[in-house]
């Protein structure tokens, strides 16, 4: 059964037309990512899924019924890291759990125990200033991942790092990512994540953003730490392609 | 990891040491001008003429401080309450932050010195009046600070509490609240200071004890020592409540003490 999906949605912002006649699906424990230039509407569609916008045309299920903008049960991570600088890690961790009426001892409770594999035990009472760049966003992700809900939405949740600590981090999520198998919508526009992270993957145009082409990525887990295969390269090397001729002429 | 280094701890008593100097030479000359001139202290008082004054009226002194005190901070601590008020309230809802901003701004206009006299004339010459006053002096900055520190708070934030399904409370508390802080502080800073002032400016017009009315006897009475003695008093006055909010900040905020290690 389908998580998610999204049939013909469309969307303009300020008489921009943002979005145009997207269809995608995610299913129950698969990794989907959606590749797109810079400014395509990658983050609008996060967005939609959230409840902060709503769309012009189109539907959007999940679960089957239709998207309850209060209540869609996502676990969403903004393109920075959004953790609150006057909150310690322990409590930006726990901030989902709080919102959703969870004590505050019985959130902390839950979450304790996975500091260990987000590298983070021993930073839990640290602030947010104190954490290098990469620990920041590990403690973002452990943010999304403890709210325990049915599928993750990462926007660009890499972006931000060098290119070492990208590497690292990458590995380390395609770690946690098998442990945990959580349904998940990532956001990149970096070639060789989506592939090395992804079951499937759907590429955008330009904006107005359409689906231009789709990808599934059959190759054995795990896939970083090792050298790439034949295949991944092909793949990454067709994405590319795809991304340089077909996204619509440059602005 | 290393121990992170505080951003704005400064270097304590070492740190203060040139401006100590700085304030006792201008004493200093003060002192040594006014025995070399011979100018009558009725113009001109010299600094120890001042001290010996302060010593030998201290209790007069003491006694017109306290109510100068307890109108300071009666009449600030109202402005803050009705400040937070009114900015939770303009927060909620943008329709009435249009509606009464334009009427906050014209009391800022308002010349004290029209303003002082009128409302002693309404409300006696009592704690009321001064406690209004202070309060209307020091009203406007505080819910400024309060509103640009709501505005102030990061939209990627508020999104990502959104997409937990916050209410709108939610995210006052929880993000546009601890966002507005450092500005809250700022703000408390600056009002304290206009806050004494006001006080004594309001005593000035009309009261039965206070610093004002020291300084205002004192000019009718040509004791010029006097009133550097009530002057002296209130800037220590002043001093002494400015340390007391950069300590309530320092308490308050102290997640900005641990600097940026990226
Ligand atoms: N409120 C708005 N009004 C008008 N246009 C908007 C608005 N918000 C976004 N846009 C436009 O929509 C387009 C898509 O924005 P979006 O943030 O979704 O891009 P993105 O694919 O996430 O880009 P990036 O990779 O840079 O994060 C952008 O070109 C932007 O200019
Ligand atoms: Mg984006």
């Amino acid at each position: 059964m389908s998580m998610l999906s999204m049939k013909g949605v469309s969307l303009a912002l300020e008489g921009t037309r943002v979005l145009d006649d997207i269809a995608l699906h995610v299913g129950a424990g698969e990794f989907v990512s959606i590749l797109g230039p810079s400014g395509a509407g990658k983050s609008t569609i996060l967005r939609l899924l959230t409840g902060a916008l709503r769309p012009d045309q189109g539907v959007i299920t999940c679960g089957g019924a239709p998207l309850d903008p209060r209540d869609h049960g996502f676990a969403f991570m903004p393109q920075r890291d959004a953790l609150m600088p006057w909150r310690r890690i322990i409590d930006n961790a726990t901030l989902g759990l709080e919102v959703q009426g969870v004590p505050r001892r019985e959130a902390r409770a839950r979450v304790l125990p996975l500091l260990e594999a987000f590298g983070l035990s021993g930073f839990e009472g640290h602030y947010p200033a104190q954490l290098s760049g990469g620990m920041r966003q590990r403690a973002a992700l452990l943010r999304t991942v403890a709210q325990n809900r049915s599928m993750l939405l990462l926007d660009e949740p890499f972006g931000a790092l060098d290119a070492l600590t990208r590497t690292r981090m990458q590995r380390w999520f395609e770690e946690r990512w098998r442990e945990g198998r959580w349904s998940t919508l990532l956001v990149t526009h970096d070639i060789r994540e989506a592939v090395a992270l992804s079951d499937r993957i759907y590429v955008l145009s330009r904006r107005p953003a359409r689906v231009i082409a789709e990808r599934a990525v059959p190759m054995a887990r795990p896939r970083l730490g090792r050298p790439a295969t034949a295949k991944a390269h092909a793949l990454e090397a067709e994405l590319l392609d795809i991304l340089l001729t077909q996204t619509g002429d440059s602005p | 990891m290393q121990r992170p280094v505080p951003r704005h701890k400064g270097g304590g008593v070492a740190r203060g040491i040139p401006a100590v100097l700085s304030v006792a030479c201008a004493f200093a000359l003060w002192e040594i001008y006014v025995r070399l001139s011979g100018i009558s202290p009725l113009v001109l008082p010299a600094p120890s003429r001042v001290v010996e004054q302060m010593v030998l009226n201290r209790s007069l002194l003491w006694d017109n401080t306290l109510p100068t005190i307890k109108a300071t901070l009666a009449g600030f601590a109202l402005s803050v309450t009705v400040a937070f008020v009114f900015s939770v309230l303009l927060d909620f809802r943008p329709r009435l932050r249009r509606a009464l901003f334009p009427i906050f701004v014209v009391s800022q206009t308002l010349p004290l010195v029209a303003i002082a006299p009128l409302v002693v004339l309404w409300f006696g010459f009592d704690l009321a009046p001064k406690v209004l006053l202070v309060a209307l002096v020091t009203f406007f900055p505080m819910l400024v600070s309060l509103v640009d520190g709501y505005e102030s708070t990061d939209p990627e934030i508020e999104a990502l509490l959104f997409s937990m399904g916050a209410s709108r409370g939610v995210v006052f508390r929880s993000a546009r609240l601890p966002s507005a802080m450092p500005y809250f502080f700022a703000g408390l800073r600056i009002s304290i200071t206009y806050a004494v002032v006001a006080a004594i400016f309001a005593e000035y017009v009309g009261a039965r004890a206070g610093l004002g009315i020291v300084i205002l006897n004192a000019k009718n009475s040509f004791r010029p020592d006097l009133m550097l003695a009530a002057v002296v008093i209130s800037s220590a006055l002043t001093l002494v409540l400015f340390a007391l909010t950069a300590l309530l900040q320092r308490v308050a905020l102290r997640w900005r003490d641990f600097g940026d290690q990226r």
